[in-house]
């Protein structure tokens, strides 16, 4: 199976085509790119939900205030769970779509393109 | 008891039939959708990763197909409907979950990988060591949940056909299984993706309808839901509020931290469950798979939504009292709802189909999850262990898809045998260990590989059984294993949700699920094992990221 990978890697240009592309400023810039929206929104969805959760476990009598009809703080903090998840989602696909995937579909035309 | 008799077998007579045929259909449907599958199913890309030809919305579907296992459907409604609110909690960490997939694994993995989680962590490293570790661990956390799933549909089965014997049960667990063998070894990916589809559509149905007639029946009031479950629990108002399984005052300071390493374990482990990753190798490209996570995300965020209303309705028009007499911990509460709230529309006759529908949307949705967890380790053996390692290489790919047929088998006949001896184990345990296992050994590898310049072989062998060894050891010397014990009132023996009797205690972890410990220790082993070794390949390392970013030279789709 080795076999199909190398061929994989030659047919991509070799290894040291692909130090060459690492070392690009535009590489860089999408690695960049990536990582300052990734990293950032990962941390912030999992303190938000480790919030949640040891909002659950030591705030009882604050989870518990009603506010409409029977409907209290811990619905309303889990029913936000749901959302900013959807929104998280919707917002990194819009991301992706425009600062990600032109400029890799740009440097995997290029490295594509050099071999057969 | 003889009036619990009596119930089971009014219930049994035209339903029973009427389940039979439902699910009868759904076997006869998908058999069919197999076979036509496998037509086309001569390379390891067609058998492995379905060719890598489905699209977008169809591989989110899929996922979701995958996912939605019976303990989360059967399982999150009985717990919903038995403690309120803490049941809510699994819905949120099992959705929340899937951001990590999104953000940080589905794209990089499906650009550097081929067909095994293991394609990845060994992309730069020396191969055998770190493909052993990875089979090993895959295997592992499959086999977990697959018990899980195969134990659920014995109970099930006896509890909807009114049986309650343990011949009826083994032969529902040797049915399920021989079927799984079936869509995995004839279908391959491709039959195996199709047949989670159509579970997905039906689940996704099912659950909507009874939503829908909840929400009629209170007036579209989700408050008016709420109120009616917490006054006939029994509770009052304390059902809406956390704290009455996990955490209570009972349990100290133990129990909320239980809660926390639950929670953690939840969102960490989705994204390391091998059968799971795998699905993201059955699209053309990166993009596609983003796509399937949002569309999973969808399909998935908006079933545990309808959760709530299933656990509450279920608590407000069944009542816990007629819950716990079919199933102590709460898993007929879905069924049991479909019935009462179908007769309560449409008449007996009403209760009757809705029970009957629902029961063979259950059934479906243990055939999907056990025939996607038996393809993702059956191709990991193949793959990983046997052309990797024992054969180093030198395999025909014809041979290997051989191999990962018979290992299908294999598995699978374990699985049987396996879960004919767990009966008495708990379903929602054995899911929670194989998240923890996932969550501990598998994720550290994944992001460190992904993400860490300077992670190497030693690293990730050491995360893999470092993350897997801690969470089993933890999981022995809990209480889940030995020693949680309910002393009885009057008089009365004490009485042991634990493995083992009364009587023999060995625990001495305090926390039933080991992922607040034995996930931040997986990462430390992968740390630890990274640094002691000097190993670095900067070519690989090149290659790798700039394959996982840009998409260049990974796996195209089959074109036939």
């Amino acid at each position: 199976m080795s076999t199909s990978r190398e061929r994989a890697a030659t047919d991509a240009g070799g290894g040291s085509t692909f130090l060459e592309v690492q070392a690009t400023d535009e590489f860089q810039g999408l690695k960049k790119t990536l990582r300052r929206f990734i990293f950032p929104v990962t941390i912030g969805f999992l303190a938000w939900y480790v919030l949640y959760i040891l909002l659950s476990a030591y705030a009882r009598d604050f989870m518990g205030t009603k506010l409409l009809g029977n409907i209290n703080v811990a619905y309303l903090l889990g029913l936000l769970q749901f959302v900013s998840t959807f929104v998280i989602a919707f917002v990194y696909s819009r991301y992706a779509e425009k600062h990600l995937d032109p400029t890799a579909d740009t440097i995997r035309h290029r490295l594509e393109e050099t071999t057969p | 008891m003889t009036g619990l008799l009596a119930q089971a077998q009014t219930v049994s007579g035209g339903q029973r039939t009427l389940t039979i045929a439902l699910f009868l259909s759904f076997v006869a449907a998908t058999l069919f959708i197999t076979i036509r599958a496998s037509r086309n199913n001569a390379t390891a890309a067609d058998y492995y990763a379905g060719g890598r030809s489905f699209t977008g919305p169809q591989n989110g579907v899929a996922i979701g197909g995958d996912y939605m296992s019976a303990a989360s459907f059967l399982g999150i409604a009985g717990i919903i409907a038995l403690s309120g609110y803490d049941g809510f909690l699994y819905s949120i960490g099992f959705l929340v979950a899937w951001l990590i997939a999104l953000l940080l694994v589905a794209e990089l993995l499906r650009n550097s990988g081929k067909y095994t989680m293991a394609d990845v962590l060994a992309f730069r490293m020396r191969q055998r060591p770190v493909r052993v570790a990875a089979g090993i661990s895959t295997i592992t956390v499959s086999i977990f949940y697959l018990l899980a799933q195969m134990v659920g549909a014995g109970a099930l089965v006896s509890l909807l056909l009114g049986v309650n014997s343990d011949a009826a049960k083994n032969i529902t667990i040797v049915a399920v299984g021989a079927l799984m063998i079936f869509y995995v070894t004839v279908g391959g990916m491709k039959g195996t993706t199709w047949v989670q589809i159509i579970k997905a559509v039906l689940l996704m149905t099912g659950t909507t309808l009874v939503t829908i007639l909840i929400m009629i029946k209170f007036g579209g009031s989700v408050s008016a839901l709420l109120g009616d479950a917490a006054a006939n629990s029994g509770q009052g108002q304390a059902f809406l509020e956390p704290g009455l399984r996990f955490g209570t005052d009972a349990q100290g300071i133990a129990g909320k931290l239980d809660l926390l390493s639950l929670g953690i374990a939840l969102v960490l482990g989705t994204a390391g469950l091998p059968h799971i990753l795998v699905r993201f190798y059955t699209v053309p490209d990166a993009k596609a798979a983003r796509k399937s996570v949002l569309w999973a995300i969808g399909i998935i965020g908006s079933f545990y939504l309808m959760t709530i209303a299933l656990g509450f309705g279920a608590a407000a028009l069944v009542g816990p009292d007629a819950i716990k007499a079919q199933s102590p911990s709460g898993n007929t509460a879905a069924l049991q709802l479909a019935e009462a709230i179908g007769a309560d529309f449409f008449g007996e006759i009403g209760g009757t189909v809705m029970l009957a529908i629902i029961a063979a949307v259950a059934f479906a949705t243990i055939l999907a999850v056990v025939a996607g967890l038996t393809l993702a380790s059956s191709v990991s053996f193949a793959h990983d262990i046997y052309a990797s390692v024992i054969k180093k290489g030198n395999v025909k790919e014809g041979e290997e898809v051989k191999v990962a047929r018979i290992a299908a088998f294999a598995i699978g006949a374990a699985a049987i045998v396996l879960s004919i001896f767990a009966q008495k184990l708990n379903v929602a345990f054995l899911v929670a260990l194989a998240f923890a296992v996932a969550a501990s050994g598998n994720l550290p590898a994944i992001l460190y590989s992904l993400f860490w310049k300077r992670f190497n072989t030693t690293g990730a062998v050491s995360a893999i059984y470092g993350g897997l060894i801690s969470a089993l050891v933890l999981v022995i010397f809990s209480p889940v294993v030995s020693g949680k014990i309910t002393p009885g009132v009057d008089g009365a023996p004490d009485t042991t949700t634990s493995l083992f009797p009364v009587g023999t205690d060995f625990s001495w972890f305090p926390l039933d699920n080991p992922g607040l410990v034995s996930i931040p220790f997986g990462f430390f082993c992968g740390w630890l094992g990274t640094v002691l070794s000097k190993e670095y390949n900067a070519e690989k390392y090149a290659e790798m990221e700039v394959r996982s970013l840009t998409g260049a030279g990974s796996e195209k789709a089959v074109i036939h």
